[in-house]
């Protein structure tokens, strides 16, 4: 048998992992199948985070504004404008592209802690905005989209997104796509001189690299997928509230990406999936269950300093992407 | 750099047993976990199974305590009466942590995987929006004690009813005749800028309008604030009363600055106790309330003239004279609200016997019954007063009390009919498919 290279090893497994999720959708009991529809929506919200925090090396803690402006981009323009959902989708996007193209230009102008301390702030005018316009947005009680609303039109028929199935497979589909764009990027060259980014940026602006556009690219980026996991949180749950513009989802993101493993293709989804059943199981035996979780990351952080996929990257499988 | 990598491979290269056990212990463990539990079908004799959304942690966790408190005393009351068609009912709580995310996972675990008859519980109005969609999908009926609009307003489904507590647009058009006739006719509104206080500011203007009174004012308060005495220059001189809805940990210093600042004088004040729920009214600081007025849905403090069956009920859920825990004074309760869920719970077995539910096929079933329901009789399933249910918006309407703050304890002045806080229905969710 000849032994495969690393980029088909690397290709193999991510498709063997999409292979996975999608049996997954019969095999898992339905109470699973609902957990993983929403973690695959989040995972994407952490792999766009993972984009510029863990490829780029750019510590943001207001990345909770880019995935609210993929939320309210779709979810007001369904509940007030009564689009369908695919103009509703794009809004979304648009919203969180343009947005993350404005405070990526402010906020790169500085570094560091600067650049944690300007990226929290704009995060909270934006969730300060959202309750500002409480008349449009209902605040923090936030919007229920209508269920007949929320249905993907095709032009042979439509999917209903409130159906468990359905909704399993979009979000899927999501994810995969976001997936397969991760993994050509950190292929690609432009990944590459991301990563040279954070590593040393000095030596790459010495190289003739034009450091700011590529911060900037990465930071859109990340927003456009961010936003997008947003926007379809949005129209398959059929909530729209400003508690998903607050601080804690910029926290989230990092937490998961630091669990599962900072610039790797699947450490978000690992990190996602890991952190929704500490919670879930640790809260059905005990009110002190964030005491649980926090024992539970020390563990991680002992155990597995580079996140999970990261250590094992680092230990055992060195072709890991 | 490559060379500590190399090695690290090399040492630890390959699954050794005892490695292999770990994994396999872990497989197991998942496996044994709560999720991957087949339960079985529900028999005829087997129990009523109620999944309750408790705010045990988050902000909302002072009201939960005592929800879940009440929840214990209305089901041990229920299963010592013979529980529902004869079947005995039980309770599974999950903690939603009052955010309305984990609040839709939660009504998934409860139809899903705990297989529950239906989902009860949630107060805060986040939660209730959040979860609204996941209960109207999975078509597991969702009883709210939360009284939010949102229920009223026809935007959730036909699955979500409210059918314990009053509404707050009831509950502030029930408030404005008092207001306009015994504090004043000019009203400075002062509320948190959000939901919850836009509520409060979009409901009383017209209400206290109909009475020949009017707002002169509006101080929308940033949630983020933490210090108000910048607003208080706000409020016009010739206000007459002085009407706050602030909640959360700051309501303290609000209150404090609000007294440095007017001193003795100063204009009427009335409150909604939401701000005070769980916090002792003897608190250091609040004494510049001794003479406000408070709507209270139920009265915190036992009044000399209380039906015996609210002294049984005050006895059943536990809680003294003062409104406080029986076994800790310190321990004050969410009374103005948590009686919501006793009544909410008497509510679902008369929905439930009405229609003979017998198991998760009858959902719909139970959803119709009660929404034929119409009046409620004050008594002990409903110890707060009589109600009128509405049927085509889910919501129930009730009397409410207005209390002052005398001697530092809560007395009630007056109780507003239902006919106060009564408006036109906007929405009709009997005309919804299920």
């Amino acid at each position: 048998m000849t032994r495969l290279s690393p980029s088909a090893k690397s290709i193999a497994l991510h498709v063997g992992v999409v292979l996975l999720l999608l049996a997954l959708n019969v095999l898992l009991p339905e109470y699973h199948r609902g957990v993983l529809a929403r973690v695959l929506v989040l995972a994407v919200f952490a792999m766009g985070y993972n984009l510029a925090f863990g490829y780029t090396g750019l510590l943001s803690l207001g990345h909770a504004m880019f995935f609210a402006a993929g939320l309210y981009g779709a979810g007001l323009t369904v509940y007030h404008l009564e689009w369908s959902v695919w103009p509703a989708f794009a809004t979304g996007l648009v919203a969180g592209t343009a947005l993350a193209l404005v405070v990526g230009f402010l906020a790169l102008r500085t570094t560091g802690v600067a650049f944690m301390i300007v990226t929290l702030m704009f995060a909270q005018v934006f969730y300060l905005t959202t309750l500002y316009f409480t008349t449009y947005t209902r605040g923090e009680e936030g919007l229920v989209l209508p269920q007949a609303a929320r249905v993907l039109a095709f032009p042979g028929g439509v999917l209903n997104l409130s159906d468990p199935s359905t909704r399993y497979l979009v979000a899927l589909a999501l994810f995969a796509l976001v997936l397969a764009v991760t993994l050509f990027l950190a292929r690609a060259p432009f990944g590459r001189s991301l990563v040279a980014i954070r590593e040393n940026e000095e030596r790459m602006r010495m190289l003739g690299y034009d450091v700011f556009a590529n911060k900037l690219a990465s930071v859109v980026l990340s927003g456009l997928v961010c936003a997008a996991a947003g926007a379809a949180y949005a129209v398959l749950f059929g909530y729209v509230g400003s508690g998903f513009a607050a601080i804690q989802y910029s926290i989230l993101p990092l937490l998961w990406v630091l669990v599962g493993g900072a610039a790797t293709t699947l450490g978000p989804l690992i990190g996602t999936l890991f952190m929704f059943y500490v919670i879930d199981t640790a809260s059905s035996y005990t009110t002190a269950h964030l005491l649980v979780v926090g024992l539970v990351l020390i563990g991680v952080i002992l155990f597995f300093p580079k996140g999970i996929a990261g250590t094992v990257r680092e230990r055992w499988l060195p072709w890991l992407p | 750099m490559s060379e500590n990598r190399k090695s690290l491979i090399s040492s630890t290269s390959g699954l050794s047993r005892r490695t292999a056990l770990k994994g396999l212990g872990a497989a197991a463990s998942l496996v044994a976990a709560p999720g991957f539990v087949r339960y079985g079908q529900a028999q005829s004799s087997a129990p009523i199974r109620i999944g309750f959304q408790c705010h045990r942690t988050g902000i909302g966790a002072a009201y939960g305590r005592w929800y879940e408190r009440v929840t214990t005393a209305a089901v041990k009351r229920i299963n010592d009466a013979g529980g529902i068609n004869g079947r005995p009912l039980e309770i599974v709580i999950e903690d939603d942590g009052t955010d309305p995310k984990r609040g839709a996972e939660v009504v998934e675990k409860f139809a899903n995987q705990h297989k529950v008859d239906l989902v009860y519980g949630t107060l805060f109005s986040h939660v209730v929006v959040g979860s609204a969609p996941a209960a109207g999908e999975l078509k597991i009926p969702y009883y709210v004690v939360s009284e939010g609009y949102h229920v009223a307003s026809g935007k959730l489904n036909r699955y979500c009813v409210q059918p314990g507590i009053t509404d707050v647009k009831a509950q502030v058009r029930s408030v404005a005749p008092w207001i306009a006739s015994n504090l004043g006719k000019k009203v400075t509104l002062v509320y948190p800028d959000y939901a919850f206080g836009h509520d409060h500011r979009d409901f009383f203007e017209p209400a206290i309008k109909a009475q020949g009174g009017e707002v002169v004012a509006k101080v929308p308060i940033p949630p983020t604030e933490s210090s108000f005495t910048r607003y208080f220059p706000q409020i016009p001189s010739d206000t007459d009363v002085i009407y706050h809805v602030m909640v959360g940990p700051a309501v303290l210093t609000f209150v404090k600055e609000m007294g440095e600042f007017f001193g003795s004088g100063g204009p009427q004040l009335f409150g909604f106790i939401d701000s005070l729920e769980a916090v002792d009214i003897a608190s250091p600081g609040l004494g510049f309330l001794e003479g406000s007025h408070f709507w209270e849905g139920m009265p915190r403090y036992a009044q000399p003239d209380q039906p015996d069956y609210v002294t049984a009920y005050r006895e059943a859920v536990g809680i003294d004279d003062n409104g406080a825990s029986a076994k800790d004074a310190k321990d004050i309760s969410t009374a103005a609200h948590m009686f919501g869920c006793w009544e909410t719970l008497n509510v679902i077995k008369a929905a439930m016997e009405a229609c003979d539910y017998k198991g998760v096929d009858d959902r719909a079933a139970m959803i119709e019954a009660t929404e034929a329901m119409t009046d409620m009789e004050a008594g002990p399933d409903h110890p707060q007063g009589k109600k009128l249910f509405n049927g085509k918006i889910h919501q129930v309407f009730g009397e409410q009390n207005i209390s002052q703050v005398a001697e530092g304890k809560l007395k009630v002045v007056h109780r507003t009919s239902i006919e106060d806080g009564a408006y036109e229905p906007e929405a009709d969710y009997t005309t919804m498919s299920f």
